[in-house]
Order: C-alpha cells, then structure tokens, then sequence
C-alpha cells in the first residue's frame, strides 16, 4: 500500500515486494536515507520470518503431510515464498533472488542426479536444520551483501552448483569444462574476455574440486549429504596458462605441489572476482534490476557502482547503499521503469489484496505459467527478463492470478471500505489505489473503472455490491499493464 | 453438434455433421481438416546443443569409437540408413525408431554438419545467432519474427508453446503468442456472469488505452489484448481428439497442441515446439543406453506420433518441421559420460514435402592437422552447410516468401535441397 511518499514506495517496490502495513510502519518517520539504512543494514532486524509460519495472522502455506521445506521442493517453494511476503528484511530476499537469476542452478537436474530429498537438501535446506551443509539458496540468502568474492567461492564449492555444471566429476585425467567455462562467461566478466583454451585451462585449474557422499542409513534418509572435498589426488597439478593475467601478475598459475593445489581455483575465482570488468557487468545486471530495465545503464552509473565495488573489495553492501542513493535511483523517472519479475508481482498482489485465509501454494503453479519457477531457471544464465516476461500466456496467468487473489479476499476487500468510501464510487476506486500501487493511470482509464463500478445497477455501495466489485476492482487494478512495473 | 459453431458447420458441411455421429471423434477431425489448407512451419527446438555425433552415428568411423570410449553407440545398435554423398555409412541413434519409419517413407532430411564459421560456444549467444541469422550481430530481430513482420494481421500467426522467449520469434511488430497449455488459456474473474463480463469488457478497454507515448506499457497491455483476442481461438483446440496417442510427457503435449491446432484450422503459421536437457556434459550413457538415450526416445517417438497423426488427417502435406540446436558437441568425450560444448551440429527436416536424405558430408573425427573437417585443433566438427541456407529454402520455397528480405542478404548458395 502506499505510504505517502512516492519515493518510498518505489524504495519499497525495488527493495522488497511492495508495502504491508506493518512494513510501513516499521519505517515511519524515518528519512529517505534513514530507511535505505534500514534496508541495506538488514541484519540488525532478526531473521525469524521462519517463526510466524502457521500463525494466524500470515499468509497460509499448505501441508502435504508435514511442512517440509528442506526436503520437499514444493514446501522449499512455499518457504520461500512465505519470507518474501513477511520478511523484515527484503533486501535480502530480493538479493537472493537477484543471485539465484545469477548463478542460474535448477532443481532438475540436480534431484536428477541425487535424487528429490538430498536435491531439495542441496538447493534450499536451512543451515543446522539436518545434517550436511546448508543448500543452495541459504548459501545466497546469507552471501546476500557480503563480499561477491567470498560468495563466488562459496558458490563454486556448493554442491548444488557441483552437480548442476558437474564439477563433481571434474578429474585430472579428463577435465570437465562446465562450469570453468560458465564462471568466466556468465558468473563473472562474461563473453568477450577469454578464450577457448583459458576454458581448457579453468577446467583443469578446478580438477578435484567434486564431493563427498555421507550416506544415510535408510532410503531417502534426510540425514544423507553431500558435500565439498578437494581431491587432490585428481587435481591436475601442472601449470595452467591463461591468455589474460591472473590478478594482475603473470598469466600463469604455476604448478604446485598436489595437496596446495585448491589454491589454483582459489587464484582463479579472486582474480575474475577481483577484475573492474566483472564490477562493471554486475553494474549493469544491477542496474536493470534496481533502477531500469527500460533504458539501457547509465556509463557513469557503472563507472560509480564499479569504483565502490572495488574499493570496497567486492562487498556488495556497500554497492547497494550507493545504488539507493544514487540520483539514478531516485529520480522519479524511474519509477515504475522496471518489468516485474512474476515472483515480485505475486508477492505484491498477496501484500496488496490480502493474504488471510490464502495460501501462498496457490501461486505455485501460476507462477510457472508465468514464466518463473523458483528453484528452476530455465537454464544457467537464468531467467529472460524485461519484456520476455509478457509473453501472452504469461500475461494472462498475472491477470488469472489476481482474479485467484482478489476473490479469495471478496469479503476482506469489500469490509476494508468504510460507510465514507461507499458512498460514492469515485471514492471506492481512491481507495483501492491507496491500497494497491500500480503506475499512474490516465484520466481516460481510470473513468473506465469508475464506470465499471457502476455498470449493472445504480450505485449503492452496498455489501452485495461490494461484495462483487472491490474484488472485480481489485482484479482489473492488479491485471493491468500500469500494475506489472516496480 | 454442440462443438461446431455454425462457422465451422457451413464449412464442414453435412458430411462433418453425420460422422459426428457415426464416427470417432477424430475422424470428426479429419472431415473438419478439409478446411485447414493453409502451410505451417513447425520449429523444433533441441535446447541445450544436441550431440549430433550421437544422434547420426558415423559408426564405421574408428576414431569416433576412440574418442568415446564410455558413449560411443554400438555399431551394432545403430538404426542403419545408409551413406552419405562421400560414402561415409551412417545410422540412427537406436533409440530413433520413429525417425527412421520417417526415413524410410523418404520424408526425412537430415543436414549433416549445419552450423557457421567461428561457431559460438556460448548457449546464449549461440541460441541468439541462430534465432537471428547473423552470426555478426546476434542481438537484433529474429528470422521467424521478421517473416511474421511480413504477413501482419493475426496475433495467432505464431504460437510458442514453451513459456520461454526466443529472439527467433522477436519481430518489430508481432509479439508471438506464449501458450503453453491451452486448458489453462481461459480468462478468470473473481465474478460470474454478467458482472465477470462487465469486468472483461473493461479490461479490455483498459489494456487498448496505451498510446505510442507510453511503448513499454503498451507492450504489455498488448500481451492483454492478444491475449483476450486468442481466448476464443485457442479454447478451440482443447477438446482434441488426434488419431494417435501422443507420448505422455511435455514435447508429446505440445506437438498434440500444434496438431490440435493445424487440424482445427486456426490459422497459426509458424509453431516453436522445443525440448531440453540436450547439454549433456554428464550422463550421457553407454552401449546405447542412459541419458542422451531418453532424450532421443522423446524426440523420435514425439515427432512420429506427430508425423502419423498429421498423415492420417491428410495435413501432413501442409506442414514442415525444422529442427536446430545451438551447437554440436565436442568430439571427445570427459570424464563423466559426458561432452562439451563444440561447434558444428546438425538440422532435420520433416514433412509431407521433405525431399529425405542425408545431406552434406560427415566430418572424419582423425584429429590431424590437415584435417579440414575439424576445428579448435581437431576437438571440435566443423560447419559445411551454412545454416542460413536452411532458412532461405524453407523462406522461399515452403512459406512462400523472399529469403533475401527475411534474412538480410542471399543465402541460397550451398542449400540442401530438401524441399
């Protein structure tokens, strides 16, 4: 819902995934920068979003049996979708989904290869909740501001990300060129940098970097794992030869003794992480996904976003402080300048129509007609953005979606008007534009609403009336094009 | 007669209307086929960059034995069609049964070593190149989106059955249709009745308000509006009934859909119909079997079930299919049953008007220096056939139109003649 300043309601659209009222409350009376503070230092808000699941006053999830988020897939999704609604800290939710489109690693082929429980295991279980370690997107939820550096490390360590480019099965005697070839092109500086034979090289330089299985004790123990191991007996021990230099030295990884050979991967990983060029397309990844993907980076937005970067030796909280504050963020030409991705627009429609009684399941399998699928990009460089959102299906399953919102919550709407509201209809639509938060709308449209609501009998504000036009209302706000920007 | 609207009924005439009957319901389908005349292209997409090695086996070559030790398929396995124009024998992948009944019925082209120079590795660059036909400048408008430029007036003129999309169908104008399931294609409301059209009419007003100043809005309300102008259209094709049983798994649905779709006479041209998991670093199996086993038995026995039911209903004259991939493979194979990304692949063609065969030559995988059919020092198949040649037989001589508008410059030289 709308706070009153519009530019802390396109903060709260870029940040997070729009506006409850309890979240405008926790920043009200703050500054613009006071609250940007409040959102990129999210740690000092507690992270128990987990522990209002099953309360009365959140959005429902649904059990199949028990609610198992670490090793069910469908419940990962619903644990994830629930934080996004009910999270005190959005920035982070909203960054683990910005790395996630990132690093590109889907469950197919994961639980494909291990199976569903340990693939739900090695995508999203919590840390310390079961034995083994914490799965892919906990990696990214708790790598969400810290240094790209250290995440990069973390992610090519991961086990999710072993078994989806197959490092696990990267030996000295055959090198398996997946993931050295996806580091470079799409993790970090991308195409344009390195060569076929630097792909040769990096396969080698991450030979022994596989797993160790720690098996459970019956089928589908939720107690098995997986995790890293350094192999050293099948790291390729001798030097690896790059057409670029290796953090600014030689371009040489030299050979080293078998057991000290990890540090190739290690050299490897900081010097892509390291290098202004890798800076400058996350500067433009992040451009699209916090101020515009309408028009193309601003060079002097990448050339500030990089600076910071690199003085700050890769850690992204830092990045995210000077985005937010930016005059390319605020600038109210860029409101609304961004295609929401299905994720954020389901999340707003819950927050903005309501979630009592609804369960966040319900957006499972719309959000697959709309083209996103958590846990499961379409492939490693992620989902297509922008535009590739709004295929014709897609658009229909945003605008089946806020019907499946909006009459679940046909008596809660139509409640939320007092006997002032209901008494004209032009103060009916005020309303629901208080409570949603689309773009702008134009004279000539929003007299299309005003004379839906007052098409099919005079106007009487009345609860049966109500009762059928807050939610068509609510629908044709949330189904508009003016409703799928952020 | 409840599922004919008096449209279809005065095309179909009476003979529809007594099989609808006396018949089952698909020969209903083959008496409403008459009508469907008009020629499709159906793009079959093999995401992920299709081992062709294994998918048309060299398999008297011995170095393709060598250097795929753990997934080379038996030479003994292989669905056996023949040589090529050198005299290489080639054969099917055995799990092709399908495309070798195709084959043999003389409907099935089979490009060899389709591909261009400096071949992307890159599965979005490379996927971007042959959407675009420019290898120099893969981020413009796509060949299948230009055409549809051309023949302006139906937003169903494509159909894109995976909710993916591709910068093949990104044309200046048309936007091409995403639909996945059309059983889900409906419209919601929270109401019912004339309170849920009430709502509709004003979402549509709605959705056609965006002037020219507004051209990002605009794109999305034209979603919308395609959207509620392909409802009627697509609900249409649910209740299908093909005349052959489809495989039950997601390629299988979608060639039903466009099946669905041709016989129904809807007026689509151009069908994208794709399948993934073809990026098989790991898994890819051995004598024959695993993996890239599975996903050959998705495609051939997907696109026979297609093929037939085409057949029966008399449409298959109307129709072509086009397959591509982003890449082919590395020669070699890694160490997890797997191969890398490589360079030339291959392209299919199957139709009613296919001239079958195998076109071009295969690569003699000998690593040597003068091995011309080789690249990237013997790892990689080199391109022969330049794959825009492909496009320009099937712009001029299947849709109909001038290859050298669509594509930006003349292609024909060096084109298979597969149609």
């Amino acid at each position: 819902m709308r706070s009153g300043d519009a530019l802390l309601d396109h903060l709260f659209r870029r940040v997070g995934f729009g506006a409850s009222a309890a979240d405008l409350q926790a920043v009200a009376g703050m500054s613009y920068n006071a609250a940007v503070d409040y959102f990129v230092d999210f740690d000092k808000q507690p992270d128990d979003v987990d522990t209002k699941v099953g309360l009365p006053d959140s959005v429902a999830i649904t059990t199949r049996g028990q609610f198992s988020p670490n090793t069910n897939i469908e419940d990962a999704r619903q644990r994830w979708l629930f934080r996004m609604v009910h999270t005190r800290r959005p920035l982070q939710e909203k960054m683990a989904l910005f790395w996630h489109n990132h690093f590109g690693v889907g469950y197919t082929k994961v639980a494909g290869t291990v199976g569903g429980v340990l693939g739900t295991k090695m995508m999203a279980t919590k840390g310390g909740e079961l034995p083994g370690p914490q799965g892919h997107y906990e990696l990214l939820r708790q790598g969400a501001l810290g240094k790209f550096r250290d995440l990069l490390i973390e992610v090519a360590k991961d086990p999710a990300m072993l078994v989806f480019l197959d490092g696990r099965t990267n030996t000295k005697a055959k090198p398996q060129e997946n993931f050295g070839r996806e580091v470079m092109e799409l993790f970090t500086w991308g195409l344009g940098h390195y060569t076929e034979s630097d792909v040769y090289a990096a396969a080698r330089v991450f030979s022994g970097w596989n797993l160790r299985n720690v098996p459970g004790t019956i089928a589908n123990d939720p107690a098995a794992y997986q995790e890293f191991i350094y192999n050293a007996a099948q790291h390729d021990v001798a030097a690896k030869t790059f057409s670029f230099p290796i953090s600014g030295g030689s371009n040489t990884i030299p050979a080293r003794a078998m057991a000290a050979g990890m540090q190739d991967g290690i050299d490897l990983l900081t010097s892509l992480a390291n290098h202004p060029d890798t800076a400058r397309r996350l500067a433009g990844k992040l451009w699209n996904y916090f101020v515009s993907d309408l028009d193309a980076p601003d060079p002097a937005f990448v050339d500030g976003v990089t600076n910071v970067y690199i003085q700050s030796d890769t850690a992204m909280r830092p990045v995210l402080r000077y985005i937010l504050n930016s005059r390319w963020f605020t600038n109210p030409g860029n409101f609304n300048a961004r295609y929401s991705w299905p994720a954020e627009f389901v999340i707003r429609t819950i927050k903005e129509i309501g979630w009592a009684g609804f369960s966040v399941d319900t957006a499972r399998v719309p959000l697959t007609n709309m083209g996103q699928t958590l846990f499961e990009p379409p492939n490693v460089a992620g989902w297509q953005l922008g535009r590739a959102w709004f295929g014709t299906g897609a658009m229909l399953a945003r605008m089946n979606f806020a019907a499946a919102v909006a009459s679940n919550q046909k008596f809660n709407l139509a409640r939320s008007f007092g006997a002032t509201e209901r008494a004209q209809p032009d103060r009916v639509l005020n309303g629901m534009l208080q409570r949603l938060t689309p773009a702008p709308y134009t004279t000539a449209e929003m007299n299309e609403m005003l004379t839906y609501l007052t098409t099919g009998g005079a106007w009487t504000g009345n609860d049966a009336q109500m009762n059928a036009k807050a939610p068509g209302l609510a629908r044709l706000v949330a189904g508009s094009g003016e409703y799928q920007f952020v | 007669m409840s599922k004919f609207s008096r449209r279809e009924f005065l095309r179909d005439g009476v003979a529809a209307f007594t099989l609808s009957f006396a018949a089952p319901a698909f020969l209903v389908d083959i008496a409403r086929a008459q009508g469907a005349v008009s020629r499709n292209l159906v793009v079959i997409y093999l995401a992920g960059g299709n081992d062709a090695l294994s998918t048309l086996v060299p398999y008297t070559d011995p170095f393709y034995y060598s250097r795929r030790p753990a997934i080379a398929v038996p030479a003994g396995q292989v669905l056996q069609i023949g040589s090529d124009s050198s005299g290489k024998p080639l054969g099917l992948h055995p799990r092709l049964t399908g495309l070798q009944t195709i084959f043999n019925q003389g409907r099935l082209a089979i490009v060899q070593r389709a591909g261009y120079q400096n071949s992307s590795r890159s599965h979005f660059q490379g996927t971007d190149i042959w959407g675009t036909a420019d290898p120099a400048n893969p981020s413009g408008l796509g060949w299948l989106g230009r055409y549809l430029d051309s023949i302006p007036g139906d937003p169903l003129a494509g159909w894109n059955t995976s909710n993916a999309t591709y910068r093949a169908l990104t044309g200046l104008n048309v936007s091409v249709p995403s639909i996945t399931d059309p059983r889900v294609y409906s419209f919601a409301s929270p109401n019912v009745g004339a309170e849920a059209i009430n709502e509709r009419n004003t979402a549509i007003r709605l959705a056609s308000a965006a002037g020219p100043n507004r051209p990002n809005l605009a794109f999305v309300n034209t979603s919308a509006m395609e959207a509620f102008a392909t409802l009627d259209r697509v609900a249409s094709v649910v209740d299908y009934q093909s005349s052959v049983t489809y495989p039950n798994n997601g390629f299988g649905s979608a060639l039903k859909t466009v099946a669905a779709s041709i016989v129904r006479g809807i007026g689509t041209r151009v069908y994208w119909v794709q399948t993934g998991g073809f990026d098989t670093h790991s898994g890819q199996g051995n004598a024959g079997g695993g993996g890239y086993a599975n996903l050959m038995g998705t495609v051939g026995d997907g696109l026979l079930a297609f093929y037939n039911d085409l057949q029966n209903q008399g449409l298959l004259g109307n129709t072509l299919m086009l397959q591509f991939s982003e890449f082919g493979r590395r020669i070699s194979e890694n160490g997890s049953q797997g191969t890398d990304h490589g360079a030339g692949g291959m392209m299919m063609a199957i139709g009613g008007a296919v001239r079958g065969g195998i076109y071009g030559t295969a690569a003699n995988l000998n690593p040597t220096p003068d091995n011309t059919t080789l690249e990237n020092a013997g790892g990689d198949v080199t391109y022969q056939t330049d794959f825009r040649s492909v496009y320009a037989s099937v712009l001029d001589g299947w849709l109909g139109t001038n290859s050298t508008a669509i594509l930006g410059g003349n292609f024909r030289a060096g084109a298979p003649a597969i149609i």
